[in-house]
Formats: C-alpha cells, sequence, structure tokens
C-alpha cells in the first residue's frame, strides 16, 4: 500500500485524480453542512436569479439555491456511488471467488449468469431493474449495485484461478489448511490490486448511472436534488438561466473525470506489465 | 471457420434462452399487474378474469413463458397494451432510427479517435500525446446527457440554433434527417471516441515495440509503411473489441441522447414503455436489444480471425 501511495505521489496525472477526489469527497461529506440555504428551500420572490452574493450559483425555477443543492448532489451521488459498488463488490467478490476457486459446475452456473446480466447495455438493464422495483435512492443503488456485479465477479474470478496456481497455495492447501482459510487468508489478499483498479473506475460509472437514471426520472425522486435530475429540469430555462445547466453539468464532468483519472493511475501502477 | 460460426451460433442458444428467462421473470416481478394497469383499481372480478384469460395470466408461469416464448420465435412479440399494435412492428420501425444514430455516431467517433490515437502513439510522451490523452479520457468522462444539454444551451444562446423537433426519416428527406441526427450523433460519438482513441493509443503504442517492427524498419521501410501497413493491422483487435462493446453501449446509451433530441427511437421506446408500465414492449424492445447485443459481440468475436490469420479456432 506505502508502495502504491509514493508512486502515485510521483505520477502527477494520478495526484491530480487523487486531489480531485478528495476535493470532491470533502465537498459530499462537508458541503452540505455548511451549504448557506436548504437545498430544498423555496425563495419564491427569487426564481431564476442568476449568480450573485446571497446566491453564488443562482436559483432554479423554484428558487431554491444551487450551490446548495449542488453540494447536496455531491453528497447524494457519492453516497450512491458507494452503496451501490459496495453491493456489486461484494457480490462479484464472492460469486468470483467460488466461481474462480471451486471452478467446475459452480463456476459454470456462476458465469453463464453473469453471461446474462452481461448481455445487457448497463444503462437498460438498471432502468429495468428500476422499472421492476419503482424509482427510490434505495432502488436506485441495487439496480446499479446489480449491473455492476458481473464485472466484478469476472475481475476477482480471472485474478483467482491465476494466484490458486501458485506454489504457496499449493503449499498451504498440501499441509492441510482448510480451504475458507486457503480461500481468504491467502487466496483473498492476493487479489486485491485488480479489485481495488475495478472498485475505482466502477465509482465513476456508478456515479454516471446515477446520475443517467435521475436525469430520466427513474433515479432520485424530487425534492432530494441529485446533479441528473438538476439537469433535467434545467432544459426548459436553458436560455434564461443558463446557470441551472452549467453547475451541475461542470460538476458531473469534474467528479467523472477526478475518478477516472484515479482509476487509470492504479490501473498502470497496479498493472505489471505496463510497469515494465 | 465455419465449424466455428456454427459452434458459437449454438452457443448463443442457453444465453438467449437465459436472457429471455431473466426478462420474463423480471416482467413478472413488476408490482401491479396488467389486468390492474388496464382495468384501473375498481374493476369488477368478472372482467378481471376474463382479461386474465385472454392474456393467459390464468396459467401456471412455465406455461405463461412458454407461450410467450413460442411467440417470439416465430417473430409475434404480442400486442402493446396502450396502442393494440404488435411489438414487433414498433420495435423494427424504431429501430431503423436507433441503427442509424448508432452507426453514425460509431462512424463519427472512428474517424476523429484512430487518427488521433495513433499521433498519439507515434509522438509517446509529447505534448500532442498529453494533449490527446487529456481530449480521450474528457471524452470518456463527460456524460453524455450533460454534453448534450451544455451543446444544446451553447448553440441556442451563442448562435441562436435549434435543432429541429419533428423527425423525419432517412428515406423521407437526407438532408433534414441529417440536420436531425448530427447533433445527437456528435455526442454520442464524443463517449466512444475517447474509449478508441484510448485504445488505439496503447495497442500501437505496444505493437510498435514489438520486435517484428525493429526488422521492418531496419529493412529501411518507410515509418508511413510501418504504421499503416504493419502497426495498425497488427493493432486492430484490440481495437475493433472496443468498437464492437462500444456499439452495444451505444444501442443503449441512446436511451438518453433520444429523450433530450425527441428522436422517436428504440429506447425512447423502451422508456415510454416503463413510464406507462406497458410491459408487453418493454419485454420486447429490451428482449430485441439485448439480442443485438449479442450478435455484434459474436460478430466481432468471428473478425478476429478475419483480421489476424494467426488465431485459429479448435
Amino acid at each position: 500500500m506505502s508502495e502504491i501511495i509514493s508512486r502515485l505521489k510521483k505520477d502527477k496525472v494520478g495526484l491530480v485524480g487523487v486531489i480531485g477526489v478528495l476535493l470532491v469527497l470533502v465537498m459530499g461529506f462537508i458541503g452540505p453542512l455548511v451549504t448557506p440555504h436548504d437545498p430544498t428551500e423555496m425563495y419564491k420572490s427569487h426564481t431564476l436569479e442568476g449568480p450573485s452574493a446571497t446566491h453564488w450559483f443562482g436559483t432554479d425555477d423554484f428558487g431554491r439555491d444551487i450551490f446548495s443543492r449542488v453540494m447536496q448532489g455531491a453528497r447524494v451521488s457519492l453516497y450512491v456511488g458507494l452503496i451501490s459498488v459496495g453491493i456489486g463488490a461484494t457480490l462479484g467478490f464472492l460469486f468470483g471467488l467460488i466461481a474462480g476457486f471451486f471452478q467446475g459446475w459452480v463456476d459454470n452456473v456462476i458465469m453463464r449468469i453473469m453471461d446474462i446480466l452481461f448481455a445487457f447495455p448497463d444503462i437498460l438493464l438498471a432502468l429495468t431493474i428500476v422499472a421492476v422495483l419503482g424509482p427510490s435512492l434505495r432502488n436506485t443503488m441495487v439496480a446499479i449495485g446489480i449491473v455492476f456485479t458481473p464485472v466484478f465477479t469476472r475481475t476477482v474470478r480471472a485474478a483467482v484461478i491465476s494466484v490458486k496456481e501458485m506454489e504457496f497455495i499449493t503449499s498451504a492447501r498440501s499441509i492441510g489448511v482448510k480451504t475458507h482459510k486457503v480461500i481468504f487468508k491467502h487466496v483473498s489478499p492476493n487479489i486485491l490490486a485488480p479489485f481495488i483498479v475495478q472498485i475505482t473506475l466502477a465509482l465513476s460509472g456508478a456515479i454516471l448511472t446515477e446520475a443517467a437514471l435521475s436525469f430520466l426520472g427513474l433515479g432520485i425522486q424530487p425534492p432530494e436534488p441529485s446533479w441528473g435530475s438538476m439537469l433535467n429540469a434545467s432544459r426548459q430555462y436553458m436560455e434564461i438561466a443558463p446557470w441551472i445547466a452549467i453547475f451541475p453539468a461542470i460538476f458531473i464532468i469534474i467528479t467523472i473525470f477526478c475518478f477516472n483519472l484515479l482509476g487509470d493511475s492504479l490501473r498502470d501502477i497496479l498493472d505489471p506489465k505496463l510497469n515494465q | 471457420m465455419i465449424a466455428y460460426t456454427i459452434r458459437r451460433l449454438l452457443m448463443l442458444i442457453p444465453v438467449l434462452f437465459g436472457i429471455s428467462v431473466f426478462i420474463f421473470l423480471i416482467m413478472k416481478m413488476i408490482p401491479g399487474d396488467v389486468v390492474s394497469t388496464m382495468l384501473g383499481t375498481e374493476a369488477t372480478d368478472e372482467s378481471r378474469s376474463q382479461l386474465e384469460k385472454q392474456f393467459g395470466l390464468n396459467l401456471p408461469i412455465y406455461q405463461q413463458y412458454y407461450n410467450w416464448i413460442s411467440g417470439v420465435l416465430v417473430g409475434d412479440f404480442g400486442v402493446s397494451l396502450r396502442t393494440g399494435k404488435p411489438v414487433l412492428g414498433d420495435i423494427l420501425n424504431r429501430f431503423t432510427l436507433t441503427l442509424e444514430l448508432t452507426l453514425l455516431s460509431a462512424f463519427l467517433s472512428w474517424i476523429i479517435a484512430i487518427p488521433l490515437g495513433i499521433i498519439a502513439a507515434i509522438k509517446r510522451n509529447t505534448s500532442t500525446d498529453f494533449g490527446v490523452r487529456i481530449i480521450s479520457l474528457l471524452g470518456v468522462s463527460v456524460p453524455n446527457f450533460a454534453l448534450a444539454t451544455l451543446l444544446l444551451l451553447i448553440l441556442s444562446v451563442f448562435f441562436s440554433y435549434y435543432p429541429p423537433s419533428t423527425y423525419v426519416s432517412l428515406v423521407e428527406d437526407p438532408v433534414k434527417n441529417l440536420q436531425m441526427m448530427i447533433l445527437p450523433s456528435i455526442v454520442l460519438g464524443t463517449a466512444m471516441a475517447g474509449a478508441v482513441m484510448r485504445m488505439t493509443r496503447s495497442t500501437v503504442l505496444e505493437v510498435l515495440r514489438q520486435d517484428f517492427i525493429r526488422t521492418i524498419r531496419a529493412k529501411g521501410a518507410s515509418e508511413r509503411v510501418v504504421i499503416f501497413n504493419h502497426a495498425l493491422k497488427n493493432a486492430m483487435i484490440p481495437i475493433l473489441t472496443i468498437i464492437g462493446m462500444q456499439i452495444g453501449v451505444l444501442l443503449g446509451g441512446t436511451v438518453i441522447i433520444e429523450q433530450i433530441f425527441s428522436l422517436p427511437g428504440l429506447g425512447q421506446l423502451v422508456l415510454t414503455a416503463i413510464n406507462q408500465r406497458d410491459y408487453p414492449v418493454v419485454q420486447g424492445a429490451v428482449l430485441f436489444i439485448a439480442f443485438v447485443f449479442v450478435m455484434i459481440n459474436l460478430i466481432v468475436d468471428l473478425l478476429y480471425s478475419y483480421l489476424d490469420p494467426r488465431i485459429t479456432y479448435k
């Protein structure tokens, strides 16, 4: 881990990603606590006002403070991103571990189910699952979690298959170490590198999918702010109040960009082929 | 090759079967049944049971699946609960637009991404390379709906331009059709261009490091011959993979773009059907998209051996 950090420090692009992600995290977790206004409070006499000292990013058609809503939106995006990737990563880790370690029919069954899930474009699968579960914050996270499960399963399975053939695993098994101990104590720590890279890359994907679902009205429901739904709502007032669109759009782009930068750098650092 | 193609086609059967079961079951899990949606909450028991019988909803679930899938296999996807029209007809009509949008986006992305990716690889670690890398990362990081919104904002505020809002098909008026399609294609193509640019750069770089390139250069071949006749040809497989994957992703990604630009494509059909709880349409359209997605992946796989004769299939 310390080696990864020291190499990240040397990689300028990666460092920009790390700083960007940290800023986004601070914005998401501390931002809503220090915003000057309640993100859902409507100032009826201040609708569609441009950026000013009172409303830094202006107000929307209901007179709500856009800066406060963007900050709250950051929290929602990160929350959905972390929980949904948590769901996908946990499920994917377990399925991948089982499929890769035991192989045979278990592997076949798990991987064919993953193939089926892989046969759907991400947003379409998320849309269909949300249609079944109903649009809400919790269901959005579950849907995105399911969408990301196959990619984690494949990543972990591939890593497990290569690790389990290594000598130290054969030695552990030959001296009678119990299977669950071999899996969790010896195999798991050695597959973390690709898993971590995948988590970073999936986070940007999850934030993006949440924004897309909310944009379509099937994600976070009003009045709770979400960058996606804010962008969608802005379309009616784009000409007279462009700030409603500009700020959420910029924050989505910066967030995804920083997560991608970090993910890319981590992949370069942790991929032995690229290290040569 | 023929044997391999046949085997791959046969292997599709269980996957497509799995997909159809998954879609069928997921639609059955939607809260609120079709009958309530159609008749409302104040329907009598008699009218409910009559409609259930009409749709075969009184049958055991496996029987319902069997009836649905037997219909699908002969091209009968059922009828829309809202319009009463056959679902397949609607899907095929809308698919023409979605396919046109997908192909136009893909084409736009290739003509930008592949040359830029090659230039970045040739000029590795220069400011050109850095610029291309940033552009490509921005391409994959900018959500298409954010880009579409910003683009429409810029065009309307600064240029007073508004894309046409009534769809005209390619056959009716190709010029007007292109006017409608160009903006959404640019938006969709940008994200794809980012991914293709990154893949082109990294694979060309990898190929350029190989021994056979050194040999070709030692023999005195010009840089143009090295790049286009040898490096690019060998780098095509990973590029093709990402292109294939991206076309599939584009098909799904059109849902939002069609909504923003008011294009009556397959994505908009799915979204409207979800909002209207028109299950046969959602079921049919999702199955159709998944089928196309799987077929694209198969075609990409089969193209590998065409591009690289060293690949043999056992």
